[in-house]
């Protein structure tokens, strides 16, 4: 059908009220929300989980599901109305006029489908036009989002694309019949850093080139900022600020915003120095809102009398362009105070060396079909090579680096899950690489200790809290009476700072940051020396991640524990970290202090990674490197340097070198090492990355 | 005296049944009463299919109690054959061609008499016991050879995985009727082979309760030494008399017919509970809490029987009910066919089968234990339903 | 992928060997034996009589022996009696000793010889077979399409009315086994005590002459238990479907409710079920030899019945071959159907 023409705003939403009914209650999702996207603007929705952000993109979808229902408010569309419509307006509308995109790029596209029919069903239903025709303006779309040899692609099965591969085909669906509007959905958080900014990239350049609105909805404040023209905040189903990005970014107006800002480990946070500032208190449950302001008993500015009493209605900022903020004081408050000096600490000196790395090497050995495998063929997976470096003491050592890079092996292989195949790890100038943990000895099992990723996973559903750290001492062997252990538990729950009531509590009446607190409590239950985290902190909202860091850090100074922190986000690596270790397919490419790491000379993939975390601050000006295409597979890495299929220095290297040998780890100053055949003119030519405009 | 009409009829089995209501409406007052501290049983009582499925599996359950156990609900006795009654329809008044007539006798066949003149009604009550004393104890028992073989075939996967799925699938390949022909007979009994493999499947639950308290309490021996000694003596104790009949102090026993019948059903089940623990612990091994009890050290069978288990209880608590339902039509199966218990058996399978031979002319001897048998299997189905549901919901 | 089917016969071949070898070894239990020389000579037969009859007829060789014979892969055995008759195991009354084969087993397409019925097992077996055959086809007919529909219809709307009624007759159907549903049916419509008298209480009419009359009963009541049990996996295949991201898309693509179902939830909901049905027949097995005995149609599975209770040896061992071999074509073509509707598994 032909498209209208509409010079109006594309997206009117006007006081958008959402409930979802369950058998027990009515549950407000969205409430009295309003936002106005206007022709070729891109608007943010921000929010931590359970904000009700998605709910609003549904909501704009006309496709709640069975219990959500639209109870006060409109969205309109180029001016119509979308709840007015009937189901086959809608089906017009939508994937025609307004497309959307998923968080989960595999879960999003059919599996047994090839993508090709799935792309062309879009202008076949909406234009009706022929077969070859649609398949001629697939094959241009899928050259729009820049995939390789189109036709093969458009002929495949979704599983055989690599996940950024796959988003890419998501947008290039979404595209297909050219939307006035687009929805992202957190359209990235599924996919690695490097390839995170390349799709990023392509969707500011096709949103550009094509015209379109967006709404863009996102956790990450930094996303917003490199994305998006105008920006709204939302806070457990309200939207409480609205404006454009550098208002908001800059003048903020609500309290839930600066704090916020405040627990983002931007450039110039420091563990010791300028320590974050965690937003106390967990996020309301929907049906345990507070009355009056939902953020007043988090709000250092909240007033009895004045913030619990009826609903607050959005008040507008004089002098800003369409900024709004949902606060009654926001005239009282000194937005420019500065922030109230939080406790400073005193860097603490690294002790003597506790752990040893030496050439480590592992190697998997895995049936080439995993179905039907056996005769045809074993293949060596190299998930580590040559790993070598040393943590000392009262040190936090971050291991930094995209999936496949072989940092959750080397943890395997540090607990003792997996043997290593080469190479020595030592503990106290032990061995122990060879060790398998059924045969360590009880205090080696309890020195080393893991948090895990996933709080949602990380403890047992069917045992309460209290039983599974009892569980941990009892294995350690500390305590020799069950009330002894029982004391002991209980005093590991303080540590964490957990109400000493969790222990009777089962998992899932924790939040995940409660959660993760306890996942802490237990691998500190036998003193641990070397704790593993494997991004501790990376499922958890932003507010509550400062707070689980924070925590940390202080058990760390008080135990003077080693601490190797696994993550892929430099931010937060940047804030905690002592030393950094780069790690890319299986190899360290870089490691250094952490001011080394950050500032050039980089390894030439360091340099990618930097330029692709986004930072949520106007001030920070980033050199732009966009990495084509995906990590490689493990399985089948590249020959000579692992990272030269990506590398944009690779030119600058004479002789085709990076194709042929790997690099020798090079010292550039003390302590700093770098994997790379640059030569030492090169490395003196590198600009830095970030740069903070002055103030 | 006049056969009873139906209405008559209905209201004398609704009063007959009466123990039965009170027991069911005193386990909902107190079930619903007490419903959210129940947990799961509790949720049961949230969803409407659940609480129907439920109310139809305690409706036998205590119908078999009461009539098998406790001799309260039958009317007459389940074996005496009354010549005259033979093939009456329903409702007739009971008479006796020999002996004098007892005056305290019921005085009518509520559901008439089968073809050898017994009382159809009491054979059914009757049959309830024949199904609730088996069924239940034998998916229990099919549960704990499938969990213990299950757990580390999916924990280690590797040969011992190939090994106990071929195993599994040779059983599963066998058609069931095929199996109970062959395992069933008088002369497989004579053999002793029934007894064998009673000793090898009734050892399993002493294994598996061996291995739970030992790899809990291991880091405490006094304790653990007190619960496995426990479980040794009492669980040998039964295992003596209940595989070899050799119980030294003379109490427990089990006739060998039911031993096959029970033997048989466990083996035909098990196969199937191995599969799905299996598969539920490969999906449950990838937990990031079964790393961290691997990363503090461990043992596998505490690993398995302690972290995994539990939380698979969900989808095998759903199993164990629609697996009871499977093992009562698979009794039922073996009544229909003669085999394993006595021909006299009140049980709904041979019932069904007397009852069908004169079934174009009489329906009244087939039909009260095919609705017994239907009614109960599908209180089970539609419990294992609303379970599935209510655990699905959290 | 001929790699892959390679070795899935390989394995279905030792299972069937392991099967028949335990069918083998409970069927020549020394009670069994025992009974069949009583039934095959006399009932007062003396212990010694039994064991000279037994020796007479190559019954007290070794267990492996006797099963390599029965394979075809030992040289059947030949025992001077001592009346000067040689007997063996592949001499018949119309051949010479001298003249007589040595191997006669399975693998040479000798079945062996049914005492009850006296006739050739493989005969016996491939008429039977046929009679079941047309039943099994009719079923499957009834079956899988309707179990297919029913549980399509209930699963794209999960919770909705028509998915509520649907289920509750899939699970009353589970819930009925075949000498429930089978007694039910002929008692309502087959009986003078109802009077409808629309369909026949028995079925041994249709063994020559099937009609809608006298075969509707038997089929429907295979039918319907294993009806149920598909229904509910198709459902449950296809509400989880239903629910899955890429419906979403395609919902919000634009597409059409009919065409959703149809191109984009179908194939995906239909793996799970394919599966299923393939493995449905050993149960569906049972259904037969119940139907059979209950409606006395004289096929396969009534035959089972009179071979185990007369303890028919070889019959019964034909039947077993027969039954697992049957089983395990249908698990191979249910690995490989998976494989085929499956994109995700790549085969090379």
């Amino acid at each position: 059908m032909a498209k209208l023409d509409y010079d109006g705003p594309i997206l009117e939403i006007e006081n958008l009220s959402i409930s979802f009914f369950t058998r027990l209650r009515e549950i407000p999702a969205v409430m009295d929300f309003s936002v106005t996207v206007q022709p070729g603007e891109a608007v943010g929705l921000v929010g931590e989980s359970g904000c009700g952000k998605s709910t609003v993109a549904l909501g704009v979808m006309q496709d709640l599901g069975v219990n959500g229902r639209i109870v006060g408010g409109s969205v309109r569309f180029k001016g119509r109305d979308l709840g007015q419509m009937s189901a086959a307006e809608l089906r017009d509308i939508r994937g025609n006029e307004i497309a959307m995109i998923y968080q989960e790029p595999m879960a999003s596209l059919n599996p047994a489908m090839r993508i090709g029919k799935q792309l062309i069903e879009v202008p076949m239903i909406h234009e009706g036009i022929s077969e070859s025709e649609a398949w001629a303006r697939a094959l241009e779309v899928v050259r729009d989002v820049k995939l390789p040899d189109p036709e093969r692609i458009m002929r495949s099965y979704p599983h055989q694309l690599s996940g950024g591969q796959q988003q890419r085909i998501v947008i290039a669906m979404a595209l297909m019949s050219k939307p006035s509007l687009l929805i992202l959905d957190e359209p990235t958080t599924a996919l690695d850093v490097t390839v995170e900014a390349a799709v990023v990239e392509l969707v500011k350049d096709l949103g550009k080139k094509y015209g379109t609105s967006m709404l863009f909805i996102s956790h990450n404040l930094g996303l917003v900022l490199e994305t998006c023209d105008r920006i709204c905040v939302m806070y457990s189903g309200e939207a409480v600020e609205t404006g454009s990005i550098e208002d908001v970014f800059d003048k903020m107006q609500h309290p839930y915003t600066q704090a916020l800002f405040r627990s983002i480990p931007l450039p110039g946070a420091d563990k010791n120095t300028r320590p974050l500032k965690a937003i106390p208190g967990n996020f309301p449950l929907p049906h345990e809102r507070p009355e009056g302001c939902n953020f007043g008993p988090r709000c250092d500015y909240f007033q009895a009398g004045v913030c619990d009493m009826g609903d607050i209605p959005m008040a507008g900022i004089k002098g800003d362009d369409r900024h709004f903020t949902r606060c009654l004081r926001f005239a009282e408050i000194d937005w420019n105070a500065p922030i109230e000096a939080m406790a400073q600490h005193a860097a603490t000196a690294p002790g003597k060396v506790v752990l040893k790395m030496e050439n480590l090497k592992k190697y998997y050995e895995v049936a080439a079909n995993a179905l039907f495998g056996g005769s045809s063929g074993k293949k060596v997976v190299k998930a580590n090579e040559t790993l070598s470096f040393e943590a000392r003491e009262s040190e936090t050592l971050a291991i930094v680096g995209e999936s496949g890079c072989g940092k959750s092996t080397f943890a395997k292989v540090l607990m003792g899950l997996e043997t290593a195949t080469e190479g020595q790890i030592l503990l106290d100038n032990r061995n122990i690489e060879q060790t398998p943990i059924e045969k360590r000895d009880t205090q080696t099992v309890a020195d080393v200790q893991m948090v895990f990723q996933n709080p949602f996973d990380t403890l047992n559903p069917s045992m309460t809290v209290g039983r599974q750290i009892i569980r941990a001492l009892e294995v350690f062997g500390i305590g020799d009476t069950d009330q002894a252990r029982r004391d002991e538990m209980l005093r590991l729950l303080d540590l964490v700072k957990l109400p000493r009531e969790f222990a009777e509590r089962m998992p899932r009446q924790l939040s995940g940051g409660q959660k993760q607190r306890v996942g802490i409590a237990r691998a500190f239950a036998g003193g641990a020396r070397i704790v593993v985290a494997d991004e501790p902190v990376s499922a958890l909202d932003v507010s509550v991640q400062a707070a689980v860091t924070d925590l940390l850090m202080e058990i760390q100074r008080k135990q003077k524990t080693t601490l190797l922190f696994i993550s892929h986000d430099l931010s937060i690596v940047r804030y905690l970290s002592d030393r950094v270790m780069v790690m890319y397919l299986g190899h360290v490419v870089e490691l250094g202090t952490t001011d080394q790491v950050f500032a050039p000379p980089y390894h030439p993939y360091t340099e990618a990674l930097l330029s692709a975390v986004p930072i949520a601050d106007t001030r920070i000006t980033k050199k732009h490197i966009v990495l084509e295409g995906d990590v490689p597979s493990a399985m089948n890495p590249p020959p000579g340097c692992p990272f030269q299929t990506r590398c944009r220095w690779k030119s600058e290297v004479p002789g085709g070198l990076c194709e042929r040998e790997v690099p020798p780890v090079r010292e550039l100053v003390p302590g700093h090492q770098v994997k790379c055949h640059l030569s030492p003119e090169m490395f003196d030519q590198m600009e830095p990355v970030i740069t903070v405009a002055a103030e | 005296m006049e056969p009873l009409s139906w209405s008559e009829i209905a209201l004398r089995m609704l009063g007959l049944f009466l123990p039965v209501w009170i027991a069911l409406i005193v386990t909902f007052a107190v079930s619903i009463a007490f419903k959210r501290r129940l947990g799961l049983y509790g949720k049961l009582f949230d969803s409407p299919i659940g609480m129907v499925g439920f109310a139809m599996v305690m409706f036998w359950v205590f119908t078999g109690i009461f009539g098998g156990a406790f001799d309260m609900i039958l009317t007459h006795d389940v074996l005496s054959q009354s010549a005259t009654m033979k093939n009456k329809g329903p409702g007739t008044p009971f008479t006796q061609m020999m002996g004098t007539p007892d005056p305290g006798a019921y005085p009518y066949y509520l559901l008439g008499g089968d073809n050898l003149g017994r009382d159809v009604f009491s054979r059914m009550v009757a049959g309830a016991w024949e199904v609730i004393k088996i069924a239940p104890f034998a998916s229990m028992f099919s549960f704990m050879v499938g969990i213990t073989l299950g757990l580390p075939a999916g924990y280690y996967g590797g040969r011992l995985d190939t090994l106990l799925s071929f195993l599994a699938n040779l059983i599963l390949a066998f058609p069931v009727i095929l199996l109970f022909y062959l395992l069933v007979t008088p002369e497989i009994v004579q053999t002793g082979i029934p007894v064998y493999m009673a000793a090898v499947l009734f050892l399993f639950p002493i294994v598996f309760l061996l291995l739970l308290w030992n790899s809990r309490y291991h880091t405490q021996p006094s304790r653990r030494n007190v619960y496995v000694g426990i479980t040794l003596v009492i669980g040998l104790w039964l295992y003596l008399g209940i595989a070899w009949d050799a119980d030294p102090l003379g109490l427990v026993s089990f006739p060998p017919n039911l031993l096959v019948v029970f033997v048989a059903v466990v083996f035909v089940n098990s196969p199937t509970v191995f599969r799905i623990v299996r598969g539920l612990t490969m999906d449950i091994k990838t937990r990031d809490y079964v790393a961290a009890a691997q990363t503090r050290g461990e043992r596998p069978w505490y690993i398995m029987l302690w972290e995994i288990l539990p939380n698979a209880r969900g989808p095998l608590l759903v199993d164990f009910c629609l697996r009871i339902g499977y093992t009562t039509i698979l009794l039922g199966t073996l009544g229909f066919f003669g085999l394993g218990l006595s021909p006299e058996s009140p049980d709904w399978g041979s019932t069904i089968n007397d009852g069908r031979k004169l079934l174009t002319m009489y329906l009244h001897p087939a039909l009260p234990p095919a609705f017994a048998l239907l009614s109960l299997v599908l209180g089970l189905n539609l419990l294992a339903d609303g379970l599935r549901e209510e655990s699905l919901r959290d | 992928m001929a790699m892959f089917i390679l070795r899935r016969v390989g394995v279905m071949i030792l299972t069937a060997l392991c099967l028949t070898f335990i069918v083998f070894f409970l069927t020549n239990l020394y009670p069994n034996l025992e009974k069949l020389a009583k039934t095959q000579g006399d009932f007062r037969m003396s212990d010694e009589e039994v064991a000279s009859y037994l020796g007479r007829n190559g019954y007290l060789q070794p267990m492996t022996v006797k099963y390599g014979q029965w394979l075809g892969v030992v040289p059947g055995f030949v025992i001077e009696d001592r009346d000067g008759v040689t007997r063996g195991q592949c001499i018949t009354p119309d051949i010479a000793p001298e003249d007589a084969p040595r191997f006669c087993g399975i693998l040479q397409g000798d079945w062996g010889y049914s005492t009850v019925f006296r006739e050739d097992v493989g005969k016996i077996l491939s008429d039977k077979l046929a009679l079941t055959g047309r039943l099994m086809f009719w079923v499957m007919v009834l079956m899988v399409p309707s179990a297919l529909i029913l549980g399509i219809l209930a699963g794209m709307r999960e919770g909705s009315r028509t998915d509520r009624t649907l289920s509750t007759f899939a699970i009353t159907t589970t819930a009925t086994p075949e000498y429930v549903s089978g007694v039910l049916f002929i008692a309502v419509f087959a009986s003078t005590a109802v009077g409808l008298k629309w369909f026949k209480g028995t079925a041994t009419a249709a063994m020559d002459n099937p009609t809608f009359e006298n075969f509707f009963l038997p089929v429907l009541t295979i039918a319907l238990y294993g009806m149920g049990y598909i229904a509910r996996m198709t459902r449950a295949s296809m509400a989880e479907v239903m629910t899955a991201q890429y419906i979403r898309t395609a919902r919000l693509k634009g597409v059409s409710f009919p065409n959703i179902v149809m191109k984009h939830a179908l194939r995906n909901a239909l793996i799970a079920p394919f599966t299923v049905i393939m493995l449905q027949f050993p149960w569906l097995l049972n259904g037969v030899v119940i139907v059979e005995t209950l409606f006395n149609y004289k096929g396969f599975g009534w035959t089972l019945v009179q071979a185990a209770g007369n303890n028919d040896i070889e019959l019964l061992l034909g039947v077993s071959v027969i039954s697992v071999v049957v089983v395990l074509v249908t698990q191979l073509i249910s690995d490989i159907g998976y494989v085929f509707l499956n994109p995700r598994i790549s085969v090379r």
